[in-house]
């Protein structure tokens, strides 16, 4: 797969029919601490073979560590065949468990679904959805050069058989927790567990990583920072019901939260029980996901907030780092947003390596009290459960996802009947001559293998039906065929689908929030933005502003091939610099002009350290910062120089404009304008700008010393060659 | 009772014996749980070994209907599809598409009324 080539999406879906993945289980990263550019880190793991790092690695080397935990990004759109692009770039930043959530509605489907058809808020999970997301997933890893981790959700009433599909497909890990069932989806309590154990173990049987439920109760309970002792009872649950399956503790991940968010001291209260459940859930996976009980609309809110549970995983452990994307609060998790809530998890992780050799938790004292005390209030709610009657009893009696802060109740815990709920009266007591052929089959059974009917699917894939579509309309070739043209050339916004068309306006409007609300619809309709919806507000006073995000459709497109691209200038090679340079002499004077203090950018320009004019045997005479316009011209004449290199990068008032005109116009008053080549350089800075202001070239972001040396070798020497041969 | 009072017979345990009363205890919750599991089948459950055993999900689907609808569940979905193809002589998913759209299930029923561990046998 060449880098420069989008994916193939026609031919993904081809010849699914005889697709095979090509291994089954998990695979964690691999750690490999060391080196990187100038810096050495402790908890890394291998780089990539190809990825894009974040935005400051440029200043260093480029490198792009890859932390140590493997990090998830959930991507659902219910259009999968758009969400493997989207995995594809998350890829490229980091991810490597890539969570399929469920269509609406999957949960109560008695069976399997089959074909692609679209889905609401998640993906209808299927067999063909399984393969051609895991083809492209083998195209990607090969790609970035690390395995990829696939994962779903075995639950709902149709938890066995999905079991055996992700066993058949190489899905590599699935949320399983019978009391999510019970909980959030009202299926029967015995149903659940019953269905759960024969999930449980045929997921052991492929080394499928199994992630927990309990998480929900954080992101349900009504103050979700009281639900801590629960939150141990409702792991322990899992864990116990799983290993008494035969699953393996190594391959049972806790889903954990940290409760709470800011402006609640979240540290304060989440840590401790951070602490609290890796200590009794020693020898299991801990898979730390981000907080999103306490989302609005806010994408810098919501950064903020999972950067401290990024603190919470460093400070602790996290085998798993899920990610939230920052717009969940707002919507079903857009393509960029994805990538962002990577490279959060990337960045703070990265930044924060090394952590715990740093600092040390105090175990006397206020965190040691609070660990102690979130145990002790665990185990007096499983003792309570046991007095009661057991864990039946206990749902009659609403004691989960109740907001006291156990033994407190609060009295608002969801109740479930042991009679009640879907699929009651389901389950069947097995006969004394129950047989079942088949592997990795849970319970009492008189069969002890497949070998009578000559192997079972999990032995012989070969003999694994496969359906294609069901519907012939409601499918991902007739959805392919309407986006094809903005697959290709004609170019058109995306948050999520191919083609939809959406964009975000950003306003700052110097009114109340309501008013304020109104106008920018109103000039988003101006715009010719159709559906528009504000999707973030945030009062700047009561008065004097407010701040809005309005999401509309643009109902246009552009045809790239008919795009005027400028067209993209290589510098010159080092050596010919180098030897025009020795050749003719070159000599530049370089200020950062006008009341600026900013001196990174042009030292970064012209030290021999950084690659700069230096290196090429350039001689730079620097002037230093906030240096008045005519004394750089007058140290020009002094020296002989041949060019003036001038940095502004304060831009208010247009002033790095002024600057340039000043130097300009000074030049031509002293009648040295033709001696100079003048040159302008900044963030704020382009190059038709600069020469629109009088100079001979514009330099701005990510501007490198070769390439302003390339110009003026270019300039003073090869084109004055060129002009007299 | 608050906290105070109901911590006192845990107040004195070290760190350990206070981890392991939390395990011993999540293991007596479970245990009903997982006897019930080891002796019940479901719906699901049985679909899932059809689907093991080669069929697709809608002939499991089917195939289970008519088998839970007919009080067969407990021997074994994939018994009754079993012994079914043993009687009349058919491979395993001819079988099963012949029971999956079955209206008189009275000769398996009778069939299934043979004793256990038949199917084990074979």
């Amino acid at each position: 797969m060449e880098p420069n080539h989008k994916l193939d999406l026609e031919s993904l879906l081809a010849d699914l029919e005889h697709y095979r993945p090509p291994r089954q289980g998990w695979l964690w990263r691999k750690t490999a601490p060391g080196q990187r550019g100038p810096f050495s880190y402790r908890e890394i793991s291998a780089d990539l073979d190809r990825s894009i790092g974040l935005p400051a690695s440029r200043y260093f080397e480029d490198i792009d560590p890859q932390p140590d935990t493997v990090i998830t990004t959930e991507i659902a759109s219910g259009r999968f065949e758009d969400d493997i692009r989207r995995m594809r770039m998350a890829a490229w930043h980091g991810a490597d468990h890539m969570m399929v959530i469920r269509t609406a509605g999957q949960s109560h489907f008695d069976g399997l679904l089959e074909g692609t058809p679209e889905g609401v808020g998640g993906v209808p999970i299927t067999r063909k959805q399984l393969r051609a997301t895991r083809k492209a997933l083998d195209v990607i890893e090969d790609e970035v050069g690390r395995p990829i981790n696939f994962h779903s959700y075995v639950s709902g009433v149709a938890g066995p058989e999905i079991a055996v599909l992700f066993s058949e497909e190489g899905v590599a890990g699935a949320h399983q927790d019978p009391q999510y069932n019970v909980l959030y989806r009202n299926i029967n309590v015995f149903r659940s567990f019953v269905d759960a154990a024969a999930a449980k173990a045929i997921m052991a049987g492929s080394c499928m990583l199994q992630i927990d439920g309990a998480h929900n109760a954080n992101a349900t309970a009504r103050e979700a920072w009281k639900v801590m002792p629960e939150l141990l009872v409702q792991h322990a649950i899992n864990c116990a019901f799983s290993c008494g399956i035969g699953m393996d503790s190594q391959q049972i991940a806790l889903s954990t939260v940290p409760p709470t968010a800011p402006p609640a001291p979240c540290i304060s209260i989440d840590l401790p029980y951070a602490v609290a459940l890796r200590e009794f859930f020693d020898g299991f996976r801990f898979r730390a996901q981000m907080n999103t009980r306490y989302m609005e609309s806010s994408t810098r809110e919501a950064t903020v907030t999972h950067v401290l549970n990024l603190l919470i995983s460093r400070l602790t452990s996290a085998d798993i780092q899920s990610t939230i994307t920052p717009d969940e609060g707002r919507n079903v998790p857009w393509h960029h947003y994805n990538v962002q809530a990577v490279d959060t998890a990337k960045q703070a992780l990265v930044g924060m390596d090394g952590l715990s050799d740093l600092v040390e938790l105090k175990r006397q004292g206020y965190l040691g009290d609070r660990i102690r005390e979130i145990k002790e209030r665990a185990i007096l709610f499983l003792e309570e459960i046991l007095e009661t009657g057991g864990y039946g009893a206990a749902l009659e009696r609403g004691f989960f996802v109740d907001s006291g802060f156990y033994p407190e109740r609060a009295g608002d815990g969801i109740v479930r009947t042991m009679e009640g709920g879907i699929s009651a009266g389901t389950i069947v007591q097995r006969d004394a001559d129950y047989w079942a052929p088949v592997c990795h089959h849970y319970g009492y059974n008189t069969a002890d293998s497949c070998d009578s009917i000559g192997g079972c699917t999990l032995c012989r894939p070969e003999k694994i039906q496969y359906i294609d579509e069901l519907d012939a309309e409601d499918n991902a070739h007739q959805r392919l065929k309407k986006s094809r043209p903005y697959r290709s050339h004609w170019l058109r916004p995306e948050v999520q689908w191919a083609g939809d068309g959406v964009v975000v306006v950003n306003f700052f409007l110097p009114a109340d929030s309501r008013t304020a609300k109104y106008a920018a619809l109103a000039m988003a309709e101006k715009m010719g933005l159709a559906d528009a919806e504000v999707i973030h507000s945030e009062c700047m006073h009561p008065a004097e502003g407010t701040y809005l995000e309005v999401r509309g459709v643009w109902d246009g497109s552009i045809d790239s091939s008919e795009l005027d691209l400028p067209e993209e200038k290589e510098p010159l090679s080092e050596r010919t610099i180098t030897e025009q340079v020795a050749g003719h002499g070159l000599k530049v004077v370089g200020a950062t002009v006008g009341e600026d203090e900013h001196s990174v950018g042009l030292r970064e320009i012209l030290d021999i350290k950084h690659g700069g004019l230096e290196g090429f045997g350039i001689d730079c005479h620097y002037l230093g910062t906030s240096v008045p316009v005519e004394k750089v011209v007058d140290a020009a004449v002094e020296a002989g120089a041949d060019a003036i290199l001038i940095s502004t990068i304060i831009s208010h008032n247009d002033v790095h404009q002024w600057n340039m005109r000043k130097l300009h116009s000074l030049c031509q008053e002293k009648g040295v304008r033709d001696k100079f080549l003048l040159v302008a350089g900044g963030t704020q800075v382009t190059d038709e700008m600069a020469k629109a202001n009088g100079m001979d070239a514009g330099f701005g972001r990510g501007t490198k010393g070769i390439d302003v040396a390339s110009f003026l070798v270019e300039t003073l020497f090869l084109q004055e060659q060129n002009s007299e041969n | 009772m608050d906290y105070g009072q109901r911590r006192q017979h845990l107040k004195d345990l070290s760190e350990e014996q206070l981890k392991k009363r939390f395990w011993q205890l999540a293991e007596e919750v479970v245990e009903p749980l997982l006897t019930m599991s080891y002796n019940h089948t479901t719906p699901s459950i049985e679909r899932s070994v059809l689907l093991r055993m080669g069929f697709n999900s809608l002939e499991a689907g089917s195939i289970v209907k008519g088998v839970h609808a007919h009080g067969l569940l407990g021997k074994g979905a994939g018994h009754v599809v079993y012994r079914f193809s043993q009687e009349k002589q058919l491979d395993l998913l001819e079988a099963g598409r012949q029971l999956a759209v079955l209206d008189n299930w009275d000769e398996v029923k009778t069939l299934m009324e043979g004793g256990p561990g038949r199917g084990a046998q074979s």
